[in-house]
């Protein structure tokens, strides 16, 4: 397992980065977007991949779309992102205009690495899981659920942190929903 | 109880007056009855061979609401096989892909070859002391065929073979799978088939793609903010305004098929579509050229999209890509999109054209996104009893068409809903359990009749 040692250091930067996470969900579903850029590094990789099903022993190399190689649902940079953003502040985008009511709950935060060290981090590795929750216009009701590995860089902004790097596994194979308009 | 009335399926679809029953898009029995008279009888789009390049390769597919293996045998010859044990129906293959020398059927272990033989059944000897094995393989389709790497496959025994029931179409295919110089064939899918659900009548998708150009409007979102290759320099728009100057064309065919294709003006040259990517500009720009030497005046015929009656779509230029409606109910679709490059193309066009389909297209396509609400709403609208009492209109540019058209078919030079005319005409055909050769006849008649 490898996994760093269990020092209140360490538990300090596993609560701050949980904590930044949870801030980040809250600009999301308080639908603070551009904000929400602002989190996002210059050099952002935001990476939603495809889960295949796949025989036993093949899963390193057929199970997840390949980065840099195959489609995704996301392989998204800075400028892609905030096209979005853009498009969802037109007031036209009818797949999200009115807009869906969204909701991220992020837990599981573990630290899995830390440069320099645990003392002093300015970059960190973090897992974690999400349930992000959508309601749309009337009935429409989706549940994304799946694992994040984020890489944070300490920053001098008020949240301390900018993301550089989102790996996200959405359990699902064929997608159960229509759309994709929420950020995971 | 069917939703059909007395005179057939064809009282729910009025081509002359322009009118369509809402009940085809919402109704359970019709829906039911498509899975027979539609999906068991047409050519349906399963595969490209460029997924499954060596022997024991598969790709797990559908065919309608029905699950499909695409295997190609250790001969290298590709089939296609109902995925359903022959002992009890247990899916033979639950992988979406991979490769291997036999498909043991996890419930009893019957075994089966990749090219579908019976190979193996458990205590052989001593159960089925007088089983002929070769009477019990996968459930083959009767007609398959590869197209320029496109795989296709029909239930139908008797349906026409592939080209001839493309007819006409058949140029617009071309467009799609050829090389950007012109050149035949040659394309190659781009690893991750997207799939998803969509909550509407397979219907509505397919017929956006006949050439609902008069939905550009719902676009309005992507159009503002710009999201093609020029986007950055400042071009607005879904995609590069590289066919803006040309005269579009849309065809209806024989056999329900119909596109929306475009003609580039004789005096028109390469007009710039990748202006933040130098690199990939210069190679499109030598692409035409070596398209306008090979093809001469057939290269001012570019494709934009296209349906191939029933449920196989293609976006032919940017983002390139082939598309199944799959029906997963009335209101249900899922949808697999198969996205193409020139296998050919230089590594930083094929990363340039991955990263472009990716936010255009598919549920988490900037563009499409606003198509699936519209399908999506469009069918909950239609459930009603109220609705289903008030049809829909079809009579844009009713009587805008020609049969003298820069390219063959029925053709429209304006905005015309005259591809979706003939389209539910066919599928009223395929559902009344016409002839192919009443089929394939309807344009025919529609000429006579000054249609
Ligand atoms: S169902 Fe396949 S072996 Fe019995
Ligand atoms: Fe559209």
């Amino acid at each position: 397992m490898n996994q760093l040692p269990r020092t209140s250091a360490f538990f300090a930067l596993q609560a701050e980065v949980a904590d930044v996470l949870s801030t980040e969900a809250h600009l999301l579903d308080d639908r603070q977007y551009n904000e929400w850029l602002d989190f996002l590094a210059e050099d952002i990789v935001y990476f939603v991949p495809m889960q295949r099903n796949v025989e036993v022993g093949t899963h390193a190399e057929r199970e997840t779309t390949r980065e840099g190689k195959d489609m995704h649902w996301f392989e998204d940079d800075k400028w892609t992102l905030t096209k979005r953003v853009e498009q969802i502040l037109t007031g036209v985008h009818w797949a999200e205009e009115p807009y869906s009511r969204v909701t991220h709950l992020t837990t599981n935060t573990q630290i899995v690495t830390a440069e320099p060290s645990v003392d002093d981090a300015t970059i960190v590795e973090a897992r974690s899981r999400f349930i992000v929750y959508q309601n749309r216009v009337e009935y429409e009701e989706y549940y994304f659920v799946g694992k994040r590995t984020d890489t944070l860089r300490r920053v001098d902004t008020e949240i301390g942190w900018e993301l550089v790097r989102r790996d996200v596994t959405l359990d699902q194979n064929v997608l159960l929903a229509k759309n994709l308009t929420v950020f995971l | 109880m069917s939703a059909m009335g007395d005179s057939g399926y064809r009282s729910l679809v009025d081509p002359e007056g322009g009118i369509v029953d809402r009940s085809i898009f919402v109704d359970d029995q019709i829906f039911n009855d498509e899975q027979e008279a539609v999906f068991t009888r047409a050519w349906l789009f399963v595969a490209h061979e460029t997924q499954i390049p060596n022997p024991g390769d598969f790709f797990v597919s559908r065919m309608g609401t029905e699950s499909v293996i695409v295997s190609r045998d250790r001969e290298s010859k590709i089939h296609v096989f109902l995925n359903s044990c022959r002992h009890r129906g247990m899916k033979v293959c639950r992988y979406d892909e991979g490769n291997t020398t036999s498909f043991t059927c996890p419930y009893h272990a019957w075994q089966y070859g990749s090219d579908g033989r019976l190979l193996g059944v458990p205590q052989n000897l001593t159960l089925y002391p007088d089983l002929d094995k070769s009477q019990w393989p996968l459930v083959e389709v009767p007609q398959m065929e590869n197209y320029k790497g496109s795989i296709w496959a029909t239930w139908d025994a008797d349906a026409p073979p592939f080209l001839d029931y493309l007819g006409d179409a058949k140029l617009h295919l071309d467009l799609t799978l050829d090389g950007r110089d012109g050149s035949e064939g040659g394309s190659e899918i781009i690893a991750g088939v997207h799939k998803w659900i969509i909550p509407c009548n397979w219907k509505f998708p397919a017929e956006n793609f006949l050439g609902d150009t008069y939905h550009n409007i719902s676009h309005e979102s992507v159009d503002l903010i710009g999201i093609g290759p020029s986007a950055a320099a400042g071009q607005k728009g879904r995609r590069d305004a590289d066919i803006a100057e040309y005269q579009h064309v849309w065809a209806a065919f024989e056999g329900g098929h119909g596109v929306h294709s475009a003609l580039r003006p004789a005096e028109l040259g390469y007009q710039p579509t990748f202006r933040d990517h130098p690199a990939v500009e210069e190679y499109y720009r030598k692409c035409f050229e070596s398209r306008e030497k090979r093809l001469g005046d057939a290269a001012r015929l570019v494709p934009f999209v296209g349906t191939l009656f029933p449920n196989t779509s293609y976006h032919g230029g940017q983002p390139r890509a082939l598309c199944v409606w799959h029906p997963h109910g009335p209101t249900s679709t899922e949808v697999w999109r198969f996205f193409l490059v020139d296998a050919d193309a230089p590594d930083e066009v094929k990363e340039l054209l991955r990263k472009y389909y990716m936010r255009y297209s598919g549920p988490a396509g900037m563009t499409e996104q606003d198509d699936m609400e519209n399908w999506n709403y469009a069918t909950a609208g239609s459930m009603g009893p109220v609705a289903r009492r008030h049809p829909f209109n079809y009579q844009q540019s009713m009587h805008a068409s020609s049969w003298e058209g820069p390219v063959a078919g029925q053709v429209s030079t304006q905005i015309s809903e005259q591809n979706p005319r003939r389209y539910y005409e066919a599928w009223a055909a395929y559902m009344d359990g016409q002839s192919w050769d009443q089929i394939y006849s309807l344009g025919q008649q529609a000429r006579g009749n000054g249609r």
